[in-house]
């Protein structure tokens, strides 16, 4: 599907409204990716104020969620969207919800990171989750990406990686609990990384949820709660 | 479309002691449309076009308007909606004394069109209805080529200059989304042209004489749905000159076109506020019932 299935309505009004809420959720995504990232560099370079930025801006992913909810409010009301225009307000409406708990999460992140302030750095708990807190935060790029471009079968690549991020932090949370057996007065320490880990992996699941927008989008099809393999049968055998 | 300094002008002048007005119903429309929300983004602050002061209208014995008031604002759209007979086409042909050609029809109250009362004895009438024009719900050209019918105001106005009447029929054709397809055959009988086109070219017709106001009372009930989408989007283009007024069965389409929503039921104004608040959050359960349709 391209993106002229959005305009040419008889109203340019509306096609500009469907435009602005989807260039909306591209900005949001951007923002969350941005404390995503911003967490990361805190953890490679030690800058708690990187942290500390993610802490105090999440209320901006909040606002925007709020903001666009209202505008899918309003072109409920006023357009009563039909077709692929019905699908694109409801999946906006559900991806923003998506960005806005990967937004919290981040801010969780950056506050479990923040309790390290003043007692030595960055320890090396964190550095372990450097390589898949980047494979999260490339995850929800690609996400957005294919949100941007209308492109379920890259939504539906991305959405596979998910069980990658899944591996991962079982390995991530095999190699904290051998820090917890080797030394109980860890235990508070690492309990934080666990938390963080856990938080890298739930922002994953919404990246994830995000590609499944995307095929609801493009397909018109609920992929929710079900298997991937049963996704791509469908999907192959449309294509045919 | 023209454009129109001499209200610009007044505009920006702003209009001291107004400021403390407050319509009925509980909504300041000012200080909503501040937030904005809603309706579109405005440079200047909305000034009032139409105010309706304890209008009651009877019609013989019955009374079909119980002390309304409302105010209208200029350059907005504002959707009149309600069940049939609750009297909102009554109360939109007092907006230009439509209503007098009616026997045994009496009004009380007034109704202020920019400041001044409509009903007050040295109104002139025809003036007032080039300020205030109206569109029906069936299309009604005269029997005449679309260029007569549009030019038949400024005819009556004296114009005689080709070239004036020319540009003017122009202007208004295109003001009215119908110059595209009608510029190679201006001169034939309007009534070969379809329904959509025919109330567009009533509305043509309406705004070539620059009215201040344009009254639509059920403009697109006669329509098909495409029809019925350009007749919406023009008036949608058509609120960056005028202020429109809209009578409406149709509560998608109050919706969709319109910035402010009256609610009346049976002769009473229930509810007045912005079309978002109306459609969203109804302050009245008679409100919520109709536009949910759960009234009757």
């Amino acid at each position: 599907m391209t993106m002229s299935r959005l305009t040419h309505h008889i109203s340019h009004q509306f096609d500009k409204e469907l435009e602005d809420i989807r260039s909306k959720v591209l900005a949001m995504g951007g923002l969350v990716e941005e404390h995503i990232h911003k967490v990361l560099e805190c953890f490679a370079k030690g800058d708690f104020d990187e942290a500390e930025y993610v802490a105090v801006n999440d209320f901006k992913v909040n606002a925007l969620e709020v903001e666009i909810d209202d505008d899918c409010t309003e072109i409920l009301l006023r357009r009563q969207p039909a077709a692929t225009d019905l699908r694109l307000v409801l999946s906006v409406s559900k991806t923003i919800t998506d960005l806005e708990r990967i937004g919290d999460e981040a801010e969780k992140i950056a506050r479990l990171v923040l309790n390290l302030r003043g007692s030595g750095g960055i320890s090396s708990y964190y550095m372990g989750m450097l390589s898949m807190g980047h494979h999260v935060r490339r995850m929800v790029r690609a996400a957005l990406d294919a949100f941007a471009r209308m492109d379920s079968e890259s939504a539906f690549r991305i959405a596979q990686e998910d069980r990658e991020i899944d591996a991962e932090t079982d390995a991530i949370m095999r190699y904290l609990i051998t820090y917890m057996m080797e030394d109980p007065r860890s235990i508070t320490r690492v309990l934080d990384a666990v938390l963080s880990v856990r938080a890298f992996e739930r922002i994953g699941d919404h990246a994830r949820n995000i590609c499944e927008n995307v095929i609801y989008l493009v397909e018109g099809k609920d992929v929710r709660h079900v298997a991937l393999e049963q996704v791509e049968q469908e999907l192959r055998r449309d294509a045919e | 479309m023209p454009p129109k300094p001499d209200r610009e002008l007044e505009t920006m002048q702003g209009q001291p002691g107004k400021e403390g007005s407050t319509p009925t119903h509980g909504v300041d429309i000012k200080s909503a449309l501040r937030k904005d929300d809603g309706a579109q983004e405005r440079p200047t602050e909305p000034r009032d076009c139409l105010e309706v002061k304890g209008l009651n209208l009877y019609y013989g014995q019955k009374r079909a308007l119980h002390d309304i008031n409302l105010t209208i604002p200029e350059r907005y759209v504002t959707a009149f909606i309600g069940p049939s007979g609750c009297g909102k086409s009554t109360l939109l042909r007092c907006f230009n004394r439509m209503n007098d050609l009616i026997d045994g029809v009496r009004v009380e109250g007034e109704v202020l069109l920019d400041g001044q009362n409509i009903f007050a004895p040295e109104v002139n009438v025809a003036t007032l209805r080039r300020r205030v024009g109206m569109v029906f719900q069936k299309p009604n050209p005269f029997p005449k080529s679309i260029y007569e019918n549009v030019a038949y105001g400024l005819r009556i106005q004296g114009v005689k200059s080709r070239r004036v009447l020319d540009k003017a029929v122009e202007g208004a054709l295109r003001g009215a989304a119908l110059w595209d397809e009608v510029k190679d055959r201006v001169h034939d009988s309007a009534l070969g042209l379809s329904g959509g086109q025919q109330q567009r070219l009533v509305i043509a017709r309406a705004i070539a004489i620059e009215p201040e106001v344009l009254l639509l009372d059920e403009p697109a009930s006669a329509l098909d749905p495409i029809s019925t989408l350009k007749i919406e989007e023009l008036i949608y283009e058509l609120k960056k000159d005028y202020t429109i007024v809209i009578v409406t069965h149709n509560m998608q389409q109050a919706a969709r076109v319109s910035d402010f929503t009256a609610f009346m039921y049976m002769g009473d104004l229930i509810e007045f506020g912005k079309t978002k608040t109306v459609f969203t959050t109804p302050r009245r359960k008679q409100t919520e019932d109709y536009i949910t349709g759960r009234y009757g």
